[in-house]
């Protein structure tokens, strides 16, 4: 751990009554998920009433918290001590609720049905960040949980989840999604007879490719939709919002590796400048040596001596394994120490790479001990 | 003429877990079956530019342009696919509708038509890519090979299910016809579609469960490719500490005693590691298609390292 790096305080963060969302990002594969099942285990032992939202787990792990129903409501976890809830998120039946919720029957029967409607609500890239949040949120107005954890979504950059739900709000508000709405409804200001009359051009090029049913049912599909959300892009800013309030907590989750410390680097900057509160940063699956004292390049040299000599075999190849280790663990070093000159006051804790998969409780419980240090 | 395992395959579709190796495995099977003085193209679909990192050339523009020379001189060629230049070629070459298809750009209806239809983005893509496999000229193929960096495990059925995808939004018209012969590319006998994985859990499961889903769609399977195999350190099974000590003491190392304690349990952590790998690589084995490794590579997939793994292709008749 580079010396000046102050320590992430993870007992501190869960027993704080002040900590109502802690949010786990990352780049892809760091370990998100199991580090927001893991700070779900360790703060209901503390005596939070913890709710953890989890987003495509590995199956074993899905399995040991109990999720293998996936009806996009919190189940409390059997084995777990405290008040521990998990859930696995539905994107696309979140997004159904959405409409549900904003529509009257006979509207959202229309957009349900419709085929645009089901290929963005199960593929658009931006639709499982939004939904998170949007589940984050109901999460948050039900009260049922004084703690909510969200695990986000897998990609290849962090950053994806704070640029995917405005993404998808700007697409839904946009200019196109308007001027295709245009003529569902009744069009008598000249703006939108403008926009008509060149409607009626890209409208004739689109039915040439596309043929006229597609055509139909993207109009009917915007229009349908537009009524629905006035203000789709308000409800993310909404959600945005929650995430600034001072409730709320940021954990990074990276890997010792390079580019999963600069996908860290850009994020723990981008969440200052949205004023967003970072707790700190896991560097998770740290790679260390019981025989620490010994330097890869020590190990090395005694291995070749004894090589070269043809005596103690065994030794020789043990004292190779070891140099490379070693040489993993002063990479590993190294990434973490380019973080922390650039980033001197993130608070940083380490959690070992533990010698098999993460995939039950006890694992978790582990793993909650490393986080906070213990 | 080599004897490899996917002779007469000229699409090689190389899809993964996300971070697994993909595009790395892509640019080497391409180096692989370039060797020996064949044409293969190289394609990337998802805007990344990551063939150009791997091969440390500026980024590519939309063009089929040399990249690389194989190993006994045959040459790669690369081209990353945008789907908004893909339509516009759609348009020009069937409709003759370049012009309109600028407009369309310019007002983002390419851009709103491929977001909330991915599908149709994807037959775009794919119907590039197809384009080349089936090109020919002076009555020959232009490509012995084409290799295309796919999209992740994930997201890879639908992918190339075109049909499928398409068939809930076009049922009939222009757009379904070209899907159509998309499909006969992808789902014929000159394609494989190949998986990378790693010796852990997930990238094994999803590459499991992308088997079973690309055969349940009737696309054709192609092999599984192991990637960052760490060095085979013979097993060193248990190890006696007292035998550890003498050795140390034999090398001179102070502190014989207490480090041996110490590297004995970091042989049995190792042991516990490589026990797991044969279980993941057990595991995937079930899948019942070819297996290659490729090693880790210590300084990273540089250029250096892609011939490498090249190399290790085509001594394990992966190419
Ligand atoms: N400290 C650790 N030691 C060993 N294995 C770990 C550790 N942390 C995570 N893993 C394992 O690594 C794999 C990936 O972890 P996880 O699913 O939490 O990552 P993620 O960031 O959520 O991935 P994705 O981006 O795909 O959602 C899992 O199999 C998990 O068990
Ligand atoms: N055999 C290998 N040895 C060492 N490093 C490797 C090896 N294969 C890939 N890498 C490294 O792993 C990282 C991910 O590889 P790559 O970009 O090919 O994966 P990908 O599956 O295409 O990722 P994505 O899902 O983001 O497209 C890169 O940094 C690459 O250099
Ligand atoms: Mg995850
Ligand atoms: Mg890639």
């Amino acid at each position: 751990m580079p010396r000046k790096a102050p320590v992430l305080d993870v007992d501190a963060v869960l027993d704080d009554e002040g900590t109502r969302i802690i949010v786990c990002c990352g780049s892809g594969g760091v370990g998100k998920t199991t580090t927001a099942a893991a700070l779900g285990v360790r703060a209901a032992e503390r005596g939070r009433s913890v709710v953890v939202l989890t987003v495509d787990p590995a199956r074993r792990l899905a399995q040991a918290m109990g999720l293998s129903e996936l009806d996009n409501t919190p189940r409390k976890v059997a084995g777990a001590e405290g008040e521990l809830f998990a859930m696995m998120l539905d994107m696309k039946r979140t997004f159904d609720e959405i409409i549900e919720a904003h529509a009257d029957p006979e509207r959202a029967r229309q957009i349900l049905t419709n085929p645009f409607y089901q290929s963005l609500s199960s593929s658009f890239s931006g639709t499982q960040e939004y939904m998170a949040m949007e589940k984050l949120g109901q999460l948050r107005r039900s009260g049922d949980w004084d703690l909510i954890i969200v695990d986000t979504p897998p990609s290849r950059s962090a950053l994806d989840f704070l640029d995917a739900p405005e993404r998808l709000g700007r697409f839904l508000d946009g200019r196109l999604i308007r001027l295709l709405s245009a003529p569902a409804k009744a069009g008598g200001r000249s703006a939108f007879k403008l926009l008509n009359a060149g409607f009626g051009l890209v409208a004739g090029a689109l039915t040439k490719v596309l043929g006229a049913q597609v055509l139909k049912d993207i109009q009917t599909f915007v229009s349908a939709l537009d009524a629905v959300f006035g203000g789709f892009r308000q409800r993310a800013d909404q959600t945005y919002r929650l995430l600034q309030a001072p409730g709320t907590a940021f954990i990074v989750v990276a890997a010792p590796e390079r580019d999963a410390m600069r996908e860290a680097s850009y994020f723990v900057e981008r969440l200052a400048e949205e004023r967003m509160p970072l707790a700190g940063l896991v560097v998770n699956r740290v790679h260390r040596s019981p025989a620490a004292a010994l330097s890869a390049t020590r190990s090395g040299a005694a291995a070749e001596d004894l090589e070269t000599r043809g005596e103690h075999q065994l030794t020789a190849a043990v004292l190779r394994l070891h140099a490379g280790r070693m040489q993993l663990a002063a990479r590993e070093k190294r990434e973490q120490e380019h973080f922390a000159s650039a980033h001197p006051a993130v608070p940083i804790v380490q959690v070992p790479a533990m010698p098999e998969d993460v995939h039950d409780l006890t694992g978790l419980r582990e793993i909650g001990a490393r986080l906070a240090g213990v | 003429m080599r004897d490899t395992d996917w002779d007469g395959v000229r699409l090689h579709v190389v899809t993964g877990k996300g971070g697994t190796g993909k595009t790395t495995a892509a640019a080497a099977l391409a180096l692989a079956l370039a060797a020996g003085g064949r044409k293969v193209l190289l394609v990337e679909v998802e805007g990344r530019q990551g063939i150009a990192q791997v091969f440390d050339v500026p980024p590519l523009p939309y063009g089929e342009r040399k990249i690389a020379v194989a190993p006994g001189g045959g040459d790669v060629y690369a081209l990353a696919v945008d789907p908004e230049e893909a339509m516009l070629e759609y348009l020009e070459m069937f409709y003759g509708l370049r012009r309109m298809g600028k407009v369309l750009t310019r007002m983002g209806v390419v851009d709103f038509a491929t977001t909330i239809a991915p599908g149709l983005r994807d037959v775009l893509v794919t119907g590039k890519t197809s384009e080349a496999v089936r090109r020919r000229a002076d009555g020959r193929r232009v490509y012995d090979a084409v290799v295309l960096d796919a999209p992740p495990t994930g997201r890879i059925a639908r992918f190339l299910n075109v049909t499928q995808e398409i068939a809930g939004l076009a049922r009939v018209g222009p757009i379904k016809t070209h899907a159509d012969l998309v499909r006969r590319v992808v789902a014929s006998p000159e394609t494989a579609v190949h998986f990378v994985a790693l010796l852990e859990e997930m990238p094994v499961q999803e590459t499991l469960d992308g088997v079973a889903e690309l055969r349940a769609a009737g696309l054709p399977i192609g092999g599984i490719f192991i990637n960052m195999v760490r060095p085979a350190l013979e097993e060193l099974g248990q190890v006696d500490v007292s035998e550890l000590v003498l050795g140390l003491k034999a090398a001179g190392v102070p502190d014989a005693p207490g480090l041996a304690e110490s590297l004995a349990q970091e042989v049995s952590e190792h042991a516990h590691r490589v026990e797991l790998e044969k279980r993941e690589r057990e595991t995937l084995a079930t899948a019942g298609i070819p297996m290659y490794d490729l090693p880790l590579l210590a300084d990273g997939a540089d250029l250096t390292g892609i011939y490498e793994l090249a190399e290790a292709m085509r001594e394990q008749g992966a190419a």
